[in-house]
């Protein structure tokens, strides 16, 4: 699959870069003691060092450290065992400090790489080149005064892992594929929650064009989209604005742009001009941060399984499909969730039972995984009476209803409804004569070769036992019927 | 090196330092005086010498990961020029 962008002059291709920020998940802040919890009251979760009061010395939080480590390896990417912190000067009323701590020249994690998957089942890598840690800004509210912003500094400080992708994507399909796949390898590893809604995680879209087999043309970095649909479509935009430029004889010039999701446009944000000149230079606050190769290696040896190697055992293990075990791994929970079906049990049936009708009366519910009506070990013991010829599977539709509705065990609903499979061959035998005394005229078309009318008996048959009778035993006893008769 | 006025009139902007037209000269004049004297620096050599980041040769200390501060709003707001309700308040900025 190729995404290209037919211009007057001919095709062009897209070339897109990601850098993400993701909060990291940590009880207090990057630097202070301050706590991190999203949604407190404005202005209570900050420190001295937070509201930069002079002479207060940022101490770095061990466990943010042990997060971007343990990112790193999720990233199969290399750990820099001696890192250090440099400060990004700006000034900006949500920066209370002037600067920002943050990893210029020596990032904690450098190259790497992720497996995306495409719709047709393909798979690319793209490249991380680094990922490093650094603060969080403030957060200014613009609309509660006209002449004035609001600060909330609880924010300031917190965490941050600043991941960057190479220039390796080149379809906005491709660049959704990423955030899907990096979003769910950080809440595996539960390094950051992943919710774009909060801002705990936010894309910066480098986007350029040039004519296939071209070096790079100028880009344009696209700030702050807040959803993987938005940076689709920012990439879309931005594309096919800067097409039109090349084409109509002018030059993209480097800037930084924001997307206008009601508008579908991207617009100039800080002109070249403008452009922030950051003076990085190390921190004297902090001395370089040097990691023990054991500490590395004893977080690597407590990583959870990763969604790639969870998705092939789940398809040598259970036997199940790609797209399935795809499907299965999206979220932890629902592959928790899944293996506690199917273990010891049929794969295939635990994983169309579960993508099937539990996804379905999820949704239709509005619930998830946690708070489905129906625990995986209620579901599994209902695979275990398909199994073993207590009921069917169209029967077990009913039975799954009602375990939706009441919350009861399969059993207690079997026996309660009376559902439990007829296997009595003579209960079927008399159901087969009353249905073909009943259908005189299709047994007859079906005797001078109307074949498909065997269909149409089993399904009498199952609707005269109430849908109970072994299908399996049905289409035996009516074959023979048929043959004999 | 030294610093031409265009750049002085960066440097400050940058800076969000209000300057006084009449004033820059006299300001370019001072900080180039200020990197003349630092660029003696540049006549020592340092090719055989890693670079240093400090006198203390500790490792960075490490804390753990508690909650240990916050919930002390009053007494920031007590620095504060501006605040209004929970919040800090600042001249509007809007880009």
């Amino acid at each position: 699959m190729t995404y290209v962008i037919e211009g007057q002059t001919g095709p062009w291709e897209i070339v897109v870069g990601l850098e993400v920020h993701a909060q990291v998940i940590s009880e207090s802040k990057l630097f202070s003691g301050a706590a991190t919890a999203f949604g407190a009251e404005p202005n209570t979760q900050v420190s001295l060092v937070d509201a930069a009061f002079p002479g207060m010395l940022p101490v770095i939080n061990r466990a943010c450290v042990a997060q971007a480590i343990r990112t790193g390896l999720g990233l199969n990417a290399h750990i820099n065992l001696q890192s250090r912190f440099d400060r990004k000067n700006y000034f900006y009323a949500d920066l209370p400090q002037g600067y920002q701590i943050s990893q210029f020249e020596h990032p904690i994690v450098g190259a790497g790489r992720i497996t995306i998957e495409l719709a047709d089942g393909q798979t690319r890598d793209i490249g991380i080149t680094r990922l490093h840690l650094e603060q969080d800004a403030g957060k200014l509210l613009h609309d509660q005064d006209p002449s004035h912003s609001f600060v909330d500094l609880n924010r300031a400080g917190v965490a941050l892992m600043e991941i960057v992708s190479e220039p390796d994507i080149r379809a906005p399909e491709e660049a959704g594929a990423y955030l899907r796949k990096l979003r769910q390898i950080l809440r595996y590893l539960g390094t950051c929650d992943g919710n774009m809604e909060e801002g705990s995680l936010r894309a910066d879209v480098n986007v350029s064009v040039r004519k296939a087999g071209e070096a790079f043309r100028t880009r344009c970095e696209i700030k702050n989209v807040n959803s993987i649909r938005f940076v689709m479509q920012a990439i879309e935009t931005e594309a096919l604005r800067q097409v039109t430029l090349w084409e109509s004889g002018q030059e993209v010039e480097q800037e930084t742009r924001l997307f206008d999701p009601s508008r579908g446009e991207t617009r100039a944000m800080r002109s070249k001009e403008d452009a922030h000149d950051y003076r990085y230079f190390p921190d004297p606050d902090l001395l370089p941060l040097v990691l023990e190769q054991e500490w590395v290696d004893t977080l690597k040896a407590t990583l959870p399984e990763l969604p790639d190697a969870k998705r092939a055992r789940f398809q040598s293990e259970y036997g199940i499909t790609f797209y399935d075990a795809g499907v299965l791994v999206a979220e932890q929970a629902v592959a928790n969730y899944y293996e506690n079906v199917a273990r010891g049990r049929d794969g295939k049936l635990a994983a169309a039972w579960v993508t099937g009708d539990l996804f379905g009366a999820l949704n239709k519910r509005g619930a998830t995984i946690e708070t489905s009506p129906v625990q995986a070990a209620t579901l599994g013991r209902m695979l275990d009476l398909i199994t073993d010829g207590t009921i069917n599977g169209k029967i077990a539709k009913e039975v799954f209803e009602d375990m939706l509705e009441t919350g009861d065990e399969p059993d207690a609903i079997i026996e309660r409804k009376g559902l439990r499979q007829v296997t009595d061959t003579g209960v079927i035998e008399t159901a087969i004569t009353t249905v073909l005394e009943k259908h005189a005229k299709e047994l007859e078309d079906y005797r001078n070769g109307k074949d498909r009318l065997f269909g149409f008996f089993v399904g009498q048959v199952m609707k005269e036992t109430k849908g109970k009778a072994n299908p399996a035993l049905v289409n035996e006893a009516l074959k023979a019927r048929l043959k004999s008769s | 090196m030294s610093l031409t006025p265009e750049m002085i009139k960066h440097i400050a902007k940058l800076a969000r330092i209000g300057l006084d037209p009449s004033d820059i000269d006299a300001t370019c004049h001072t900080l180039n005086d200020i990197l003349g004297w630092i660029d003696q620096l540049a006549e020592v050599r340092i090719d055989d010498v890693p670079p240093m980041v400090g006198t203390e040769t500790e490792p960075l200390r490490q804390r753990e990961d508690t909650i240990t501060e916050g919930n002390c709003r009053d007494s920031l707001f007590s620095c504060a020029p501006e605040t209004s309700g929970p919040f800090y308040t600042v001249p509007r900025v809007v880009e």
